[in-house]
């Protein structure tokens, strides 16, 4: 399609979905009158149920536990495919390129200590989950997060130990295949996928949810090392060369 | 009574969609694309609010206490997830369809494969 073509196929179609949309929302209720009834429902049930105080990761962990499940797979398969598209090319590819360094110290040292700062962030978000604001998923997005701010201000040889293939895909396999353990240990108990067979502790701390715990660490690593991976791809495939070149001269 | 939130998230989605038709650069299409998603978590999260509703986080908070839906809450973080995944798959498309064709103007991709 030409693009005369699109943009005049671009216009009405933008009116038209506009007009939808207008339709749509003259249905719904006004903002802030939410009518229910499945968040008034979990904002009861969810922490006599399970004693988690986060209701939304107690509802992403037990009430759609198998969507979750779905989710990480989603993030497992991107990273497949991400590895598939980019991991043979890194080998063929030599291109010369010009790598430019950071030379203020003052910002490499604040970028290094905003790794520590990240981490600490990452791994309480991760640990405090369904207790307070967080969970695996958010606090392995901020920890991957922070460890590549050690590739931008540090060196190259610094970030490599957290792009090795060889330590990240299996611990993927761990997060991802963890949360599929527990899942399929509550069937061979006779229970119902994913149930909860440890229990439900003490409502407020770390050793609350039973089952969440551990769905929620399954899910914290299958994150941050979908993440790290994602950036090792992409790093080996455009940085790698430069830095070998800089190295040899 | 009011719609405004609604009508953010139907303007983000238009915005965003104008943006990926009009792109000539893959990346910026791709980034578009994350503007057009951005519009479902507005609309999701401003779906589940409620007036005066606090999170849905009850430590050292009463039971009973108005909070905002905690089921779309856990739809947007599910919506993050997948965005994040799509966009990491789109990227690598581009960097390839940059190795194949020399470019990342979409309109040129199209003019080599044709």
């Amino acid at each position: 399609m030409s693009r005369r073509v699109r943009m005049l196929v671009l216009g009405p179609g933008l009116l038209g979905l506009g007009a939808l949309f207008a339709w749509a929302i003259a249905g719904l209720p006004a903002f802030g009158h939410y009518r229910g009834p499945y968040g008034y429902v979990l904002n009861r049930l969810v922490v006599p149920l399970r004693h988690t105080t986060n209701v939304v990761m107690g509802t992403n962990f037990d009430v759609r536990g198998v969507d979750t499940m779905g989710e990480e797979f989603i993030l497992y398969a991107a990273v497949v495919g991400v590895t598939l598209l980019l991991r043979d090319e890194s080998n063929a590819r030599h291109v010369e390129r010009h790598t430019r360094r950071l030379r203020n110290e003052t910002v490499r040292l604040a970028g290094v200590a905003m790794v520590g700062g990240g981490l600490l962030v990452g791994l309480w978000l991760m640990a405090f989950g369904y207790i307070t604001p967080g969970g695996g998923f958010q606090g392995g997005v901020v920890a991957a997060g922070a460890v590549l701010l050690l590739y931008l201000a540090g060196s190259h040889r610094d970030y490599s130990p957290f792009r090795d293939a060889h330590v990240l895909d299996p611990l993927e396999g761990v997060g991802a295949g963890g949360y599929v353990v527990v899942g399929l240990a509550a069937l061979a108990s006779g229970s119902a996928f994913l149930t909860n067979l440890f229990g439900r502790g003490t409502t407020g701390t770390l050793l609350s949810g039973g089952s969440i715990v551990i769905l929620n660490w399954a899910a914290a690593i299958a994150v941050t090392c979908a993440m790290l991976l994602l950036f090792a791809e992409f790093l080996e495939t455009y940085v790698e060369p430069l830095e070998t070149e800089e190295a040899g001269a | 009574m009011s719609y405004l939130p609604y009508i953010v998230a139907a303007w983000i989605c238009l915005v965003g969609i104008a943006g990926i038709a009009t792109s000539r650069n893959l990346i910026h299409l791709a980034v578009c694309l994350t503007v057009a998603q951005s519009s479902s978590y507005v609309l999701l999260l401003s779906v589940g609010f409620v007036k005066h509703g606090r999170a849905p986080i009850f430590l050292g908070t009463k039971l009973g206490t108005p909070a905002v839906d905690p089921v779309v809450q856990a739809l947007t973080l599910t919506d993050v997830v997948v965005s994040v995944a799509v966009i990491g798959l789109i990227l690598a498309l581009a960097l390839d369809a940059h190795r194949l064709s020399g470019t990342v103007d979409p309109d040129h991709i199209a003019d080599v494969s044709g």
